[in-house]
Order: C-alpha cells, then structure tokens, then sequence
C-alpha cells in the first residue's frame, strides 16, 4: 500500500483572541478553530472540506499548506511533519503544495502585469529566467487560456473574474505541485461562467494527478468536483465519507441540514424549515459534549455530557450519539 | 385583475462618460404585481444593479434616465421632483444595497441607525421609534437587546437581518433587495429566504430581488425577468421559466448550474464568452456572439420583446422554435467548448 500523502491526527489550531482585560475578567480568549481533526488523503485523491463560515474549514485548508501552523496534534505531508519544515525542505515543500484563494482579484497585485505575478512562485524557487516566459505560457495553457500571449502584459483589473480566476490557478499549477488547495474558487464568480472554471479545475487535477482539497459551504459545488466529503462543524468532523453516499442518505443531523440547504435550480423544491437551530454559537465559547447539539432537532441528554467519538457507519464515519450502538 | 405596484415601460438608463455613451439598461419593460416577490436576474454588468437603483432614483451623478417610464401606485418615478421621490424612498420604496452586511455604519450602534430612519424619515418620538425598533428585531429574528451593539458584533447573516429590518421600518409597500444573500453560506441564505417569504405574506408587500444566482429566483420569486447586456430578454412566471425557458440565454443559465436533486452529477456548461460592451453594442441580438442557435438574421435585426403564450415575454427571433432548441440546449455539446 502507498502511504497518504497528507496524514493529519488530531490536528489542533487555536487562536488567541481578546485583550488582557478580558482574560482578566474571565472571558474565553481562545478560539479553536481546528480541534482534533484526523484524516488522511491518498495520492491522486480529491476531498471536499464543506460546512458554514467559521466552521474552521478555510484554517484546515491553511494549515496543510502552511499558512498557518498547528498548535497541536499533527499534519503530515509526504510523511514530514508540516510546521517542522526547515530550509531546502521548506522551499520544496512550498513548490509541492498550493493554494487557490476565493476572490481572484485580492490574490493578485493589481498593479503588477500578469506575467509578473506568475514569475513570482518561479523565482522563488529558483527557475533560471530563461524559462520564465515558456513555463508561464504552458500554465496559462493548462487552464484554457486561449491566446495565452495576450494576457502577458495585462493588469488583473483588464480581465473578467471568471478569467482571472484561471490566471490565479495556472500561477498555483507553475510550479508542478502535487497538492493543491482550493477555497471556494468559484464562489466570486457568475453562474455562468462558474462551469468552466470548475471543468478547467476537474480537467487539471485529473491530467496532472493532483491530490486536492475542495473548500465549500455547498455540497453541489463539491459533489462536483469530489468523491469524497468532510463535513466540519467547529473545528471538528462530523461525519467523512463518499460524496454521493452523503447527497443521498446524509446521517450526521448536521449534514442533513446542510443537505437540505442546498440551493437548487428547480421549481418544485421543500420550502419546509431547515431541520437546524438557527445561529452558529459563539466559538469562544461551544456547547459541551457535542458542539452541535445546542442546533440540533435529535439532541438528548448524553450529547450535552460526552463529546461523540468518530464511528464507522458502513462506508462512512460519523460523530454522532446517536449511531453510538449502531457500531 | 389588479394593477401592478410598479410598471417599468421602455427604461433607458445611461452612464455618461466623457466621449462616450453606455446605455446600462436599453428599453427594459416588465411589471411587479402587488404582492409578489419578482427576480432581476443576470450576469455581472447586465444593468440589473442600476435598473433596481433606479427604482429610489439613487443612481450615480453620471447616469441619467433618459427614456421611458417606472409608474409606481400612479406616480412616474422617473418624472416625479426630487423631493417627491425623497418623500417615496423608506416610506413606500426601501432598497436595500448589495452586501448589505457592510452598509452598516461601523461606529454607530445600530439602535442609532434605525432611530435615524424611523425618527428623521418616520417623524417617530423616541419612545415611539424605540418601540418600532424591538418589534422590527423581533420579526426578522434578533432579539431587541441586541439593538444596543454595534454591527461588528453580529454575524453575517444577522447583519443582513439588520439591513432588512431597516427596509421594513417604514412599512414600505415595495422593497428592492439587491443581492441579498450573495456572499453568505447555504444554511443562512435559506433562513433569510424563508424571513423574506414569511414577511412578504404577512404584511403583503412586493420584493424586487436583484441577484445572479437562479437557484435563489427558483427558490423565492413568482416571477423572474431576465436581464442580458441591458435589456429584459425573458419575463414569465418562474416556475415556467425553469421548465420551459425560451430564450437560449435562460436555457444555457440552468445547463450552468448544478443540481443536488439530480440523480448524477452529469456535465455542468459554461456558456462561454463574455457579454458585449455596453459602449458599443453590436447590432441584432445581443447574445446572438455566445448563442448556439444564432442565425445570420439574429446578427442584424435586435429583437423585441414580445409575448408569447399566456404571461411569457421574450425577446428571441427563433422563440416559436423554443421546444427544439430547449432539447438540443440540454446536450452539453450544442454549448461548444465546456472548458
């Protein structure tokens, strides 16, 4: 068997938030963004991290290719533990695994030309100049460009979100990564041009093998895109499993909700309430046992006392009480 | 039958930049009956944004209405003095911008900035406006003591809330809503879709709502009118529109969009390209560059639009075609290139 590429056991990120006078005052002054994750991606794998803003899902992202470090636990790539890498091992690191922001235009600079901002990540991993011009082309090819040449000495504000969203990727693709993370790429950009962006995405990751993490609020974009789903709430899964098995029979209460909060193209669509309390609660300061029992229909009393351990349920694993016995 | 709260007939709307003319909305008519939520659906630049603008006349100084009529309960919008359209704006039109999450002003609290609407415009006492300003909280869902903290202290989702409680402290009888849960997650875009709907049959008010996204319009609105380059190219009921569009535009808008409820995940398409440029418009139909079925005629002559069948406008040359073209439109390879 293959060993995954990315491994992550009981990842935590905590931020330190408040003044001292609240600390002072006894308020909570941390936030536990990412609070015990474990998963593990196998080479080629695409997973999709889905949940609410604040769910902790864009900090999972960011930890795995170190824009942030763990404050405990650990996440792995390649077998090397992420917030150790030191030196040549960190720069090769860096050109093995990316990110792809949300909105296209903060994740350039708008007053460099494009050709600028793609030689950026080839200088910092020292590509002889001479290349710059051909690799920059081949990338802006991979994303269907067309008459890539044209956009060389262009300004971020002279193309289209859906265009620089491609820009935006080739530059994450320059340096042949092998792990990419993707924050909502389509999330800033028209319906219409939506599609193609995500058919560029699918049409990448398969040519060039990626391994890849898809970061979504919706399951549609993600089913899309990934056969696999993690489903975070506060920092934690709730249930990890094939994409289609959760579209069709979601067994997390969480994940029902989410389920049926998918927005659809249809007329003949459930207008019945959402099966979910509303109001995410204060992150500072969870409920106790499960953290999300204080939205959820199906709550009873050992869920408030035990935080629900990670079950295998068929296909799928599930942080639940409520398949404590189904074992 | 009734007639409509508002009538929009031949809008033009122009932005006037130096040598240069963009026409944002060419001849847009269409009609919001009372009591109903009607979509303006389209693409980023499609003139929706400053058609709903126009509705509480706050366009920007460049941009003049230069033709056509928006008759509101009797009164032409675009005719009536400023100060009868000052008289309008809160107390029968409200509007509420798009990311409404950060018109709040920051260093007020927002007790003060519905004291502003419902003691300046509303002529309210303070106990009065205080009263009104809990039992607004309450019917969007936030409790009234938050009335005291300041926007940063809520969430996304609630500050939407907010923005629509100020729209509704007036008991305005139409409220344009631009955008008004772009940018938040799946779970709170349905509970504020399900507040608007609840609020709109309660107090039996019209909602305009401006948005680009169709699952939205298929999830809230009775009607959609369909915007493209600036002009309404499709107006019906909407759950005709999602079962038998017309216009190829519509047609390509749900091929693009994917859907939960479908047993696989097929192929989504794009429609590629991009709109035209409203400075210079091409002649004939304005989508006929991205359109499949355009015709040699659909590059020359500009289509009406025209009603077809009960209740259904369309402004398409091949229209009488619709029901060949929508199975053709379902094959993700009359589109062309997806990627």
């Amino acid at each position: 068997m293959t060993t995954p590429l990315v491994e992550v056991e009981n990842a935590q990120l905590h931020y330190r938030v408040g003044s001292a006078v609240s600390a002072m005052m006894g308020l909570p002054s941390v936030v536990k963004a990412v609070d015990g994750i474990s998963f593990s991606l196998n080479k080629g794998e695409s997973v999709g991290l889905l949940g609410e803003s604040g769910c902790g899902k864009t900090s999972m992202g960011r930890l795995l290719v170190r824009l942030e470090n763990v404050t405990g636990g650990s996440a792995r790539f390649d077998g090397a533990e992420i917030s150790q890498l030191k030196g040549r091992a960190l720069r090769t690191f860096r050109s093995r695994s990316q990110m792809i922001f949300q909105n296209p235009f903060d994740a350039v600079n708008p007053r460099y030309t494009l050709a600028k901002t793609m030689a950026e990540p080839l200088a910092n991993a020292g590509i002889p100049k001479s290349e710059w011009r051909d690799r920059i082309i081949k990338a802006l090819e991979l994303v269907r460009l067309a008459d890539p040449e044209q956009y060389l000495d262009r300004f971020p504000h002279q193309l289209s979100g859906g265009q620089l969203q491609r820009v935006v990727m080739a530059r994450a693709l320059i340096l042949e990564p092998d792990f990419v993370v993707a924050d909502e790429p389509v999330s800033m950009l028209d319906v219409s041009v939506r599609a193609g962006v995500l058919n560029v995405f699918r049409e990448v990751r398969d040519k060039l093998g990626l391994t890849a993490i898809y970061i979504s609020h919706d399951l549609a974009l993600v089913r899309y895109v990934c056969e696999r789903t993690i489903v975070m709430y506060l920092g934690r899964i709730m249930e990890d499993g094939p994409t289609e098995a959760i579209v069709r029979e979601p067994l997390h209460p969480y994940t029902q909700a989410l389920v049926a909060a998918v927005p659809t193209p249809n007329a003949d669509q459930s207008h019945e309430p959402l099966p979910i309390g509303r109001g995410a609660p204060d992150p500072r300061n969870p409920p106790s046992g499960c953290v999300f029992r204080d939205r959820c229909p199906k709550a009873f009393d050992r869920c408030a006392a035990e935080v629900p351990a990670s079950k295998k349920v068929g296909t799928r694993h599930v942080a639940c009480h409520l398949f404590d016995e189904a074992g | 039958m009734s007639q409509p709260l508002l009538s929009v007939k031949n809008l033009s709307i122009v932005y006037e930049v130096p040598n240069l003319d963009v026409v944002a909305v060419s001849r847009a008519s269409f009609d919001v009956p009372r009591g109903s939520i009607v979509g303006l659906v389209g693409e980023s630049g499609c003139g929706k944004t400053t058609m709903a603008r126009a509705f509480t006349r706050i366009i920007s100084d460049n941009a003049k209405i230069t033709e056509g009529s928006m008759d509101f309960d009797g009164k032409d919008l675009a005719k009536i003095s400023e100060r009868e359209m000052n008289d309008l704006r809160w107390r029968d039109i409200a509007f509420v911008p798009q990311s409404a999450m950060n018109s709040l002003d920051p260093v007020y609290r927002v007790e003060y900035q519905m004291h502003e609407v419902l003691r300046g415009r509303g002529g309210m006492s303070r106990s009065q406006a205080k009263a009104r300003a809990a039992e607004l909280f309450e019917m969007v869902g936030i409790e009234a003591n938050r009335l005291r903290d300041f926007p940063h202290q809520f969430s996304g989702g609630m500050r939407q809330r907010v923005a629509i409680a100020l729209a509704l402290a007036l008991n305005p009888k139409l409220i344009v809503a631009d955008e008004p849960v772009t940018a938040l997650d799946v779970i709170v875009q349905r509970q504020i879709l399900d507040q608007m709907r609840a609020l709109q049959r309660d107090l039996g008010i019209s909602i305009i709502m401006v948005t680009h996204d169709i699952s939205v319009v298929a999830y809230i609105c009775d009607r959609t009118v369909v915007m493209y380059a600036g002009e309404v190219v499709e107006d019906c009921e909407t759950a005709t529109l999602l079962s038998k569009p017309l216009h190829p535009y519509t047609m390509g808008l749900k091929n693009a969009f994917p859907d939960i409820a479908s047993a696989g995940t097929g192929i989504l398409t794009p429609i590629s390209g991009a709109p035209p440029d409203l400075a210079r418009p091409p002649a004939g139909c304005r989508f006929a560059a991205r359109c499949p079925f355009a015709l040699d005629h659909c590059r020359s002559v500009s289509p009406t639009l025209m009603s077809f069948g009960d209740d259904h406008s369309v402004a398409c040359h091949r229209a009488h075609e619709a029901e060949a073209l929508r199975a053709q439109a379902a094959l993700p390879e009359t589109w062309g290139e997806i990627l």
